[in-house]
């Protein structure tokens, strides 16, 4: 710096001089992906030791479903919280999945974006390549100890462990030491799997955005499979099965021209092994058949022979209008696979105490070309809690999303529907409160998050659209049924008030006349049951749907438990509305007693003393 | 009180004091009769119920609407409206219940031969009901209003229940009364007098040697101390009663006997405030309540002595007694001017008109102002002698 001052000092008062071009090119040199995100850590979700933990579970636990559905095995997932110190873990999952072939263990789980889903079109949990190496990096970082891999492809083969170092400034791994199992470890009863176990500076607590939380609520959007869970406190947690149908594998579509951008289009372009540009339409998107190829081409004032060399930015530009311009058959959808409304049901039912639940699967749209669908589930009542406010839980591809709720397209869908339709109260820009669940999935080849932590899903207007149209379907389903438990708990009431008076008015009658008590109890007792017989017929196969004047007949989204609806009716039993003439706790004497006093009453005279 | 009567049947003659001590609670016909009442009411409930049909009791209603004024014989009587109660009614199955368990402690309350006060009968019908966390009582009140239904019911009185209220009222004067049994002298009562009891049926209070010409009932016990206090009673020759504000059954069955039976005229002072209004009117005319009691405690021929509105310049009191009419004093004030009883009274109408005018109230104790006994001395005697009072 102080010879720089001397040689520059033409200038008025150059206290300090920048560096010239040449003397920044020496500091100018790749960034290696896995050194930016080791500094920008909470872009993946290790913000924290709490959810750092959380995160490490869901990376390893998400992919686990993925294998496992990719190569059709149903998932059987242990989790395990293995607690050394006040803020360090041990975090093991293993799975039944197919394994990881040994020379691809390092690039899987030593290299940042790496992986099998980021260039392919397909419904799957991960998508970008990140999750388990970012995780094992963030272990590294916090404990210095390396990520434990041990991997079985066949019944035939040794499970072989691995031992990884990253090394961030060459987004790579290395290998400490690797070694074969023998036949019998016991690890992997169905002949193949993978553990991982990484070694992490975290801080477990229990609540909301736990890692418990992310189990609870992966067991709901994935009741085809099993986990077990054990906690820092050693306890063993099954989360069981809902359903033993493993659901149907998605397929892989090709781009949609209308979800593509300018830039990777002309990445696209450069990178095609076809020569002409109408063959490159046709067989690099979904939906372009030759007539449309002929019409995109036309209207980018090119023919569909023109050599793909020969398409430079002015050209690529040109299509990348014609397309926005043409009509274009909308994606295929079916290479969605929603949860289903039965398996949604199934793990609404076994992970939430309510009463009532519905659930809706939408049919699918598209979303800058890219297919969705929205599910929603909706539990209500039970032993929900009544005085706060409903709770929203969300997924995409079937993985909850803990954080950034208010930034999440269905978190605003929520907001934008109009509860009180449905007899539950709503303040204006508030969540409703109300003992109520609601979960809302979206399904998509790719779901548009917000950042790379994959917290919440990015607003668009087709998708905000979709999720409130499926709000409203299990909305409206619950309001009917709010409406029809409001009569039924009124005629129950009814019939709950007679037999409970009864028994008081036989004795007490019997002691004035001499009849038998047990003769008059019988006799109104029968009165009463014949008095509200409708309540009886539908409150008595109780654990089953009710049958009789059904609003919901044979429909398969709802089911309804009527033995957690009569725990809910215990507890509101005073605020019963009165439907009689003397509704208050008055007596006959009505208006004079409320003006006067009663003539016995303690003479109380109201005075205020005021000077004129 | 409640003493077991050896000979229930044999009442005594209201004139003369008994030789024997007579402790009877109520003499057996009245008490069979209410008791075959009572049967009457629960053989109706086993009845219907054994026929399985929804069982009822019909209470008379107690409004104002089913209230009506008998010009001729100048007191309040209850209409024939009658509201039905029904054991399958969801908002009436409680109140029903109530009934039958009141009753059914009545009938063992006049078996037994005792008295109790109705907090005794409310703790006496007081449970949990089986099976559940709901008491047969909310709440003493809850119980009043059901004894009373019955009393209506069943066409009956609460004396006749052997039902007594919590006691208020006092009494000093030239008599001698018979209470249960003991002559007590009415002279002779110090400073705290007699308290009136709660049930004040012929067959519990007897009259004995009576000297005075007249009764003063005066509202409240703090008015009624200054009184007994100077001796009015024995200057004026007369009885001093006290009701401790709107006054109880008892002190009104008291003041009726006196009026009735022993022909004595009975003037009241009271506040000049529409409550003062109308304690005269429940006093002369029974109370919308209890209508049906009417009969046997209205005095039509009371007399309201004071204080008036007029007072305020015709005493020359000073500023400091006025306190201003709330909103809900003048309201009342309105109601009561509507009373047919008070409709077509000149002097009523004017008397609560200038109230309004004027736009405060007054208490008997504004008097005060003027001289510790000017109340005494000057105010009842100048009204008295004038025959100043309005009727
Ligand atoms: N338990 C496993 N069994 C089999 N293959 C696995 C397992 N875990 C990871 N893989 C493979 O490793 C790849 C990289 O995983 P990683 O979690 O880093 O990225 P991703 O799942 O593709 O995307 P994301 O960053 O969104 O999680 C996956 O694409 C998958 O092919
Ligand atoms: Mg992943």
């Amino acid at each position: 710096m102080d010879a720089s001052q001397q040689t520059d000092s033409k200038k008025s008062s150059p206290r300090r001089r920048g560096a010239t071009a040449e003397e920044m090119s020496e500091k100018q040199r790749e960034i290696s992906v896995s050194e930016f995100f080791a500094k920008n850590r909470h872009l993946l979700g290790f913000d924290n030791p709490r959810k750092a933990l959380m995160t490490a579970v869901k990376e390893a636990v998400d992919n686990a479903l993925d294998a496992c559905e990719e190569a059709c095995i149903m998932p059987h997932i242990y989790i395990e919280l293995l607690q050394r110190s006040e803020t360090r873990f041990k975090v093991t999952i293993r799975d039944n999945g197919p394994g990881i072939v040994r020379k691809q263990i390092e690039n899987i789980f030593g290299r940042l974006l790496y992986g099998s889903k980021f260039h392919r079109l397909k419904m799957s949990r991960g998508q970008q390549g990140i999750g388990i190496s970012a995780a094992g990096m963030y272990g590294l970082m916090t404990t210095g100890q390396p990520v434990l891999i041990i991997s079985k492809t066949s019944k035939k083969k040794p499970s072989v462990e691995v031992l990884l170092k990253m090394d961030t400034s060459k987004n790579r791994a290395d290998v400490v030491s690797e070694t074969e199992h023998p036949e019998d470890d016991g690890l992997f009863p169905d002949g193949h799997g993978t553990q991982v176990s990484i070694e992490l500076e975290g801080r477990y607590q229990q609540g909301r955005q736990s890692v418990d939380e992310y189990l609870d609520q992966t067991a709901i959007a994935n009741p085809h499979a099993h986990f077990t869970y054990v906690n820092p406190s050693n306890e063993t947690i099954e989360f069981k099965r809902g359903t033993n149908e493993l659901p149907p594998e998605a397929t892989e579509i090709l781009p949609h021209p209308k979800g593509i951008e300018l830039g990777t289009l002309i990445q696209m372009i450069e990178r095609t092994e076809r020569t002409q540009i109408g063959g490159f339409l046709q067989e690099e998107f979904s939906r372009v058949s030759p007539s449309v190829s002929k019409d995109i081409c036309e209207r980018a004032g090119i023919t569909g022979r023109t050599w793909v060399k020969q398409i430079g930015h002015k050209e690529a530009e040109a299509i990348y209008k014609a397309i926005q311009e043409a009509r274009i058959m909308s994606p295929s959808t079916d290479c969605l696979v929603p949860i289903g409304t039965k398996a949604l049901l199934s793990g609404l039912l076994k992970e939430v105490k309510a009463e009532f639940f519905t659930a809706c699967t939408r049919p699918a749209d598209v979303y800058r070309g890219n297919p969705f669908l929205i599910e929603v589930g909706l539990a209500f009542g039970g032993e929900l809690p009544k005085d706060e406010l409903i709770r929203v839980i969300r997924f995409a591809n079937r993985v909850p999303l803990l954080y950034q709720q208010a930034a999440c397209a269905s978190f605003k869908a929520v907001l934008e529907t109009s509860w009180k339709n449905y007899g539950i109260s709503q303040s204006r820009g508030s969540l409703p409160d109300g003992p109520v669940v609601v979960m809302v999935h979206m399904a998509s080849v790719w779901v548009p998050f917000t950042s790379e932590s994959k917290e919440a899903i990015a607003d668009y207007d087709e998708i905000r659209k979709e999720m409130k149209l499926a709000l409203q379907e299990v909305g409206r389903k619950l309001g009917i049924y709010l409406r029809r438990r409001q009569r039924m708990r009124n005629e129950g009431e009814r019939r709950s008030i007679f037999e409970r008076y009864i028994g008081e008015i036989a004795q007490a009658t019997a002691s004035i006349t001499g009849t038998s008590a047990k003769k008059i109890y019988e006799s109104l007792l029968r009165v009463a049951k014949r008095k509200t017989e409708e309540a009886d017929a539908v409150l008595n196969d109780e654990g089953k749907r009710v049958r009789d004047s059904d609003p919901f007949g044979k429909d398969d989204s709802v089911v309804i438990l009527p033995g957690r609806v009569a725990i809910a009716q215990a507890d509101s039993d005073d605020d019963s509305s009165d439907d009689s003439d003397e509704g208050s706790k008055k007596s006959a004497s009505g208006t004079a007693k409320t003006l006067f006093g009663d003539d016995d009453a303690p003479s109380k005279k109201p005075r205020t003393r005021k000077k004129a | 009180m409640a003493k077991k009567s050896k000979s229930p049947d044999s009442s005594t003659p209201a004139s003369s004091p008994p030789a024997k001590v007579n402790r009877s609670v109520s003499n057996q016909a009245t008490r069979e009769k209410t008791l075959g009442k009572i049967l009457e009411l629960g053989k109706s409930v086993s009845k219907s119920a054994l026929a399985e049909t929804d069982p009822f009791v019909d209470v008379p209603s107690r409004t104002m609407s089913n209230t009506s004024y008998n010009e001729v014989r100048r007191l309040l009587q209850m209409g024939d409206a009658t509201l039905r109660r029904n054991l399958f009614n969801t908002g009436q199955a409680r109140k029903f219940m109530q009934m039958v368990l009141l009753s059914k402690g009545c009938k063992d309350l006049l078996e037994a031969q005792k008295t109790l006060s109705l907090r005794g009968m409310y703790y006496m019908s007081l449970h949990t009901i089986a099976g559940t966390k709901e008491k047969t009582f909310d709440d003493q009140e809850e119980s009043d209003g059901i004894l009373e239904d019955i009393e209506v019911a069943i066409a009956t009185l609460r004396e006749n229940l052997h039902l007594f209220a919590k006691k208020r009222g006092t009494m000093v004067g030239n008599i001698t009364v018979v209470d249960n049994g003991d002559s007590i002298d009415c002279r002779r009562m110090g400073t705290g007098g007699y308290a009136i009891p709660s049930i004040c049926e012929p067959s519990v209070v007897q009259f004995g040697k009576c000297d005075a010409k007249f009764v003063l009932h005066v509202e409240k016990d703090t008015v009624w101390s200054r009184f007994n206090e100077d001796r009015f009673w024995e200057k004026h020759n007369c009885i001093l009663t006290e009701g401790s504000g709107q006054p109880p059954r008892g002190v009104r069955r008291l003041l009726y006997r006196l009026n009735k039976e022993l022909g004595l005229p009975v003037y009241c002072l009271l506040d000049c405030d529409p409550w003062g209004h109308y304690i005269y009117s429940v006093i002369k005319q029974g109370s919308i309540n209890l209508a049906f009691e009417s009969e046997r405690m209205a005095i039509p021929d009371a007399k309201y002595l004071g204080i008036r509105s007029g007072d305020f310049v015709r005493c020359e009191l000073s500023d400091d007694v006025k306190i201003s009419l709330n909103d809900r004093d003048i309201e009342r004030a309105k109601q009561i001017a509507e009373y047919p009883w008070f409709i077509k009274k000149k002097h009523w109408q004017k008397e609560i008109q200038l109230m309004l005018r004027n736009g405060f109230k007054m208490e008997v104790e504004s008097l005060i102002t003027k001289d510790i006994s000017y109340v005494t001395e000057t105010y009842v005697p100048e009204r008295l002698k004038a025959k100043d009072w309005i009727d």
